[in-house]
């Protein structure tokens, strides 16, 4: 039997131009706003014009009806290769992914990706209750609780199956609100106690309130282009060492506690020529802090199951022997519908480039970004990583 | 283990009355099957008829095999409770007033992993769960997951009674006392628990035998009722329209008429007039102020029965007039249905075979007897169906009707 195809690796492959649209909790203005001011902030930062770009990929929930192709008449770009990537926190990976064979193979020189979304005062309401076709037919119906319950789900099962408890998650979740202390656009920098975590209000048991992701509105973008053009542009930038991504991985497992990345993590690290132990931070997709857990012991830090007693060992502020989800995270930047997929690998952008908005992960030279998306009816779907090496410039 | 509820106090006529307020109702065409067969009482998943594999959520095709031969068919629900929550927060108005709400992930011994509402007397995972299919206050089925074995007060659970329309410390109206029948529905309602029951009677000149003895029970109180006179719908509606939280609209005229035997459409019309105009007097009188009681606490307006009749479904020829006003009959409860969903008061149709009475003497058994009827209809409140066939020859014909109704119009024409 042959087993999967080689797949060529990302020599000369630069990712480059971080760019956050700061968020805010409601927004009066349309997905539309959001994704311009992320093109007109990329285009700035690089010095482009609109016309240099040539490929464009987009994310975004509350785009509807419109579809990238429609984005583009309406930020009046004429690009040759256009992706429309809509798989929520796995997003920014995908993007990646695909930008970069579209470089490489000549099919786009500069692609521009970008992810963002508004956030009404109702709108995470209707996002939720017309999601998926699964989720509005067997989910939904049953008490509307949104991710919420899901993960309540997850979490539940997962605390039984590997004797987690609550302060494990917590100490994630404290961690990430120490991180986003320092970083300028997080919504939510007070700084949270154990205890705080500890008696929140309930929401869906086991979770309480610090558990949950806050909706937002914001943008979050970068571009994919050669490393020569790069340097002729005088563009910092990180390097791809190797990418994976699955969907629906495990579907005969009764309950998720693994994601597609236990499946092609060997992929990832020999592609890289790395393993877990080079890794300089981990910039996780952390809507609820199990999924945290299940990355961590996925992508080969810890054992299945040893998560909890990870976390026990380990510090996971920026400074720290594990530093996660620099910026703060999700929990605490908010998570901004389709953007939250792309804050880890935009964060892991600027710490590789030597420019973090706030604190710098001392010597990081290799990031791994992970991302998860796509609660169908009652686990993530996509499951994505990449592994990112700074120096180029 | 559930607290039994208490009969209601009093109203208090100051407070507003809480509005009605539906689950979410949306549906994919596909998932409507579980509805379908969930309205029967019945829980039915899609099984691949080329692998066997069961499926969940419903599918246009086999997630193993991709055949598209999916057949519903009836599942036993055992599995095993994997995880568990207690919501406390919904993006849902229905469920944000109801909050908290229990639900569950449950692993079936037939495959699929389901998310289901569950019963306050599930153990804790990873218990042994049974789960069904119920209908929701929209209407829907959705999915329950039951203790491995009943538990006393069962019914009682504050989320499943949001799904079923148990008469317990509920009010009712009968709207014919004094048929074999009428007087069976109301002693069942009785013995089911039911706070009043308001007892509709016809004509007062002529005395039949039982109606009395009826009304000497705790729970009835005879008010006279003419089906035929709008006037007097709307007086019993006025004096009781506010407070009914079942209707059970038994009244019948029935004779053994085809269309040559009888010359001249009076007994038509009479038959009409009540069968068919009756329910529509009644379901303009009663029917807004049921709708608008829909949430109103623990003994909110929940269900309107109809006797309708087998024969709704398919002319029985030497019934043949009967059997026009009863289909006449099911196409305005249809309607009805829709009109009352709103309020998320259940429209339930009974669909019987010949009933032991007197207006079926000439017909072979077996027959319905009246008490069998009544123990149907209240078990449909109890477990929230909406469609009930009950009896041997009720099911055996809704069974042709459902393989072919020109097939089972030419049984009856030889009948």
């Amino acid at each position: 039997m042959n087993g999967p195809s080689r797949r060529a690796g990302y020599d000369d492959i630069a990712v480059a131009v971080p760019v956050t649209i700061p968020y805010q909790r409601y927004s009066i203005r349309g997905a539309h706003w959001w994704l311009a001011r992320a093109l007109a902030e990329l285009l700035a930062a690089a010095g482009l014009a609109k016309q240099d770009v040539d490929g464009a990929c987009v994310s975004s929930f509350l785009l509807f009806p419109d579809t990238a192709v429609g984005l583009m008449q309406h930020l009046g770009l004429s690009p040759r290769w256009l992706d429309h990537v809509p798989m929520g926190g796995a997003s920014a990976v995908v993007a990646l992914r695909r930008a970069a064979r579209a470089v490489q193979s000549g099919d786009a020189s500069i692609v521009a990706c970008l992810a963002g979304d508004t956030n009404h005062v109702d709108s995470f309401r209707h996002t939720v209750a017309s999601f998926s076709q699964f989720a509005r037919d067997a989910v939904y119906p049953y008490g509307s609780g949104g991710p919420n319950a899901s993960f309540a789900f997850l979490t539940d099962y997962y605390m039984r199956a590997f004797g987690a408890r609550r302060e494990d998650f917590g100490k994630l979740c404290v961690a990430q609100r120490a991180n986003a202390a320092s970083f300028p656009h997080a919504l939510l920098r007070k700084p949270l106690t154990m205890a705080d975590y500890l008696d929140a209000r309930p929401i869906a048991d086991p979770l309480r309130l610090f558990d949950c992701v806050m909706p937002c509105a914001g943008a979050e973008a970068f571009l994919v282009m050669s490393a020569d053009r790069a340097r002729q542009l005088g563009l910092p930038y990180a390097r791809v060492l190797a990418t994976i991504e699955r969907h629906n991985a495990f579907p005969d497992d009764p309950i998720q506690m693994r994601g597609g990345w236990a499946l092609d993590r060997d992929e990832l690290y020999a592609q890289a020529a790395v393993g877990p132990a080079d890794v300089d931070f981990l910039q996780a997709y952390d809507d609820y802090p199990v999924i945290t857990l299940m990355q961590i012991e996925d992508l080969g830090f810890c054992e299945k199951g040893a998560g909890a007693a990870f976390v026990r060992q380990h510090e996971f502020t920026v400074e720290g022997s594990f530093p996660l989800n620099t910026s703060g995270g999700q929990l605490s930047v908010g998570q901004a519908g389709a953007a939250g997929g792309y804050l880890g690998l935009v964060e892991a952008l600027r710490q590789l480039t030597g420019r973090p908005l706030g604190r710098p992960v001392p010597g990081a030279r290799i990031g791994l970004v992970s991302g998860f998306g796509m609660i169908n009816y009652d686990r993530g779907l996509c499951s994505g990583a990449a592994l990112l090496a700074g120096g180029g410039a | 283990m559930t607290e039994p509820i208490a009969r209601p106090r009093r109203k208090n006529p100051i407070l507003r009355t809480r509005q009605p307020i539906l689950p979410p109702w949306r549906r994919s065409r596909v998932a409507l099957g579980m509805t379908a067969a969930a309205a029967e009482g019945r829980f039915e998943l899609q099984v691949c008829h080329a692998c066997g594999t069961t499926q969940y959520p419903p599918r246009e095709a086999c997630v193993r095999c991709l055949s598209m031969a999916l057949q519903w068919r009836e599942r036993s629900g055992a599995g095993e409770l994997l995880a568990q929550t207690l919501l406390q927060h919904s993006h849902d108005e229905y469920f944000r007033e109801r909050v908290p709400w229990r639900l569950g992930m449950v692993k079936l011994d037939d495959g699929p992993t389901v998310v289901v509402h569950l019963h306050g007397d599930v153990p804790a995972p990873s218990a042994r769960v049974r789960v069904g299919a119920r209908l929701d206050k929209a209407g829907m089925a959705v999915l329950v997951g039951f203790p491995d074995e009943d538990v006393p007060n069962m019914a009682d659970d504050r989320q499943l009674r949001e799904m079923t329309c148990d008469p317990k410390f509920r009010k009712a109206l009968v709207t014919d006392g004094k048929t074999a029948t009428g007087q069976a529905l109301v002693r069942a309602l009785a013995a089911a628990g039911a706070d009043i029951i308001w007892v509709g009677y016809a004509e007062p000149w002529k005395k039949l035998p039982g109606l009395e003895e009826l009304g000497e029970l705790p729970q009835v109180t005879l008010l006279p009722l003419e089906l035929t006179d709008a006037r007097s719908v709307r007086e019993l509606a006025a004096q009781i329209g506010g407070k009914v939280d079942i209707l059970v609209n038994n009244a019948e005229h029935h004779r053994a008429h085809g269309i040559a035997s009888r010359h001249g459409t009076d007994v038509a019309q009479a038959e009409m007039e009540i069968n068919y105009f009756g329910m529509l007097r009644l379901a303009q009188e009663f029917g807004p102020a049921m709708r608008s009681r829909g949430a109103d606490g623990q003994s909110s307006a929940v269900a309107w029965v109809n006797l309708l009749s087998i024969f709704a479904l398919s002319s029985f020829p030497a019934h043949g007039t009967f059997s026009a006003s009863k289909a006449a009959a099911h196409s305005l409860s249809q309607c009805l249905r829709t009109e009352m969903r709103p309020g998320g008061v259940r429209v339930i149709n009974v669909f019987p075979g010949p009933i032991d009475d007197e207006w079926n003497q000439s017909l072979p058994p077996p027959k319905l007897s009246p008490e069998a009827l009544a123990r149907a209809v209240v078990g449909a409140l109890q477990d929230g169906i909406e469609d009930v066939y009950p009896g041997d020859v009720a099911q055996e014909w809704r069974a042709r009707w459902q393989e072919s109704p020109k097939v089972l119009e030419r049984e009856l024409a030889l009948a």
